[in-house]
């Protein structure tokens, strides 16, 4: 059977969609609250340090930072094929490693708190 | 040498940036991809948060404050509808990726999607709860 690299771009992407389809909603209206001046409890500054701070928290920051940007990436490429940017090598290297670079940004953040 | 073609092909002409005007289906397929732009601005909102609550108290109390003004507002407005497209989608596709055989028949594609929007929906309210939302 022929080899293909479809289910590593694959997976990440299907995981990151899941997990936006049921995360980002909500996480939207936490920040939304706070743009409208009513800032919720979790993201006064001691109550998301101490979060951030614990392994855990890192962890999850990570993964969901990770798996949303690659969903996006993921897509991202498509719809530019989509919309008539046919080099899709180029594309898919750009985005996938925009997505990775933010996620290591993200990851150097959490490890300086 | 090629044969020589002494018919007219009809080739429909396909405008490469403008084809998803043509139909609401492709408008709709469209507008899914285009939450892709808004989830992936708020997680790059979420990166740069971070690293105002890496630079310390007063940094993040900034980022909080720049929350607050109106370009923030539209876009979490914006955000907030694009997401909510993005999780409509996605579950109504979930019957398709996640079929469900029982015997000789399949699970009706409303449980499965319905079960999706039930879990989605505890969980958004225990996320909230818990952050201290309401």
């Amino acid at each position: 059977m022929a080899r293909s690299n479809k289910p590593i771009v694959w997976g990440p992407f299907a995981a990151g969609g899941t997990l936006t389809a049921f995360l980002t909603p909500a996480l939207v209206i936490l920040t939304l609250l706070a743009a409208l001046g009513n800032v919720p409890e979790v993201l006064a500054y001691d109550r998301l340090h101490a979060i951030a701070a614990h392994w855990l928290g890192k962890a999850a920051f990570i993964a969901v930072i990770f798996l949303s940007l690659w969903s996006v990436a993921h897509r991202l490429r498509i719809t530019l094929y989509d919309i008539g940017v046919r080099a899709d090598t180029a594309v898919a290297v750009a985005v996938y490693s925009a997505a990775g670079l933010a996620s290591i940004a993200a990851a150097v953040f959490l490890f300086r708190l | 040498m090629a044969e020589k073609v002494t018919r007219r092909p009809y080739v429909r002409e396909v405008p490469r940036t403008r084809w998803f005007f043509r139909h609401p289906r492709y408008l709709r397929y469209m507008a899914r991809e285009v939450t892709c732009l808004f989830i992936g601005a708020y997680t790059l909102l979420m990166v740069v948060g971070l690293h105002r609550l890496a630079q310390g108290r007063a940094s993040w109390e900034a980022f909080l404050e720049m929350l607050r003004s109106p370009w923030s507002i539209a876009f979490h407005g914006l955000a907030l509808g694009f997401s909510l497209y993005h999780t409509i989608t996605w579950f109504n596709l979930t019957p398709k990726a996640l079929p469900v055989q029982i015997g000789e028949g399949f699970l009706p594609d409303a449980v499965i999607a319905g079960a999706h929007y039930a879990v989605w929906a505890l969980l958004s309210l225990i996320l909230l709860k818990l952050a201290g939302a309401y």
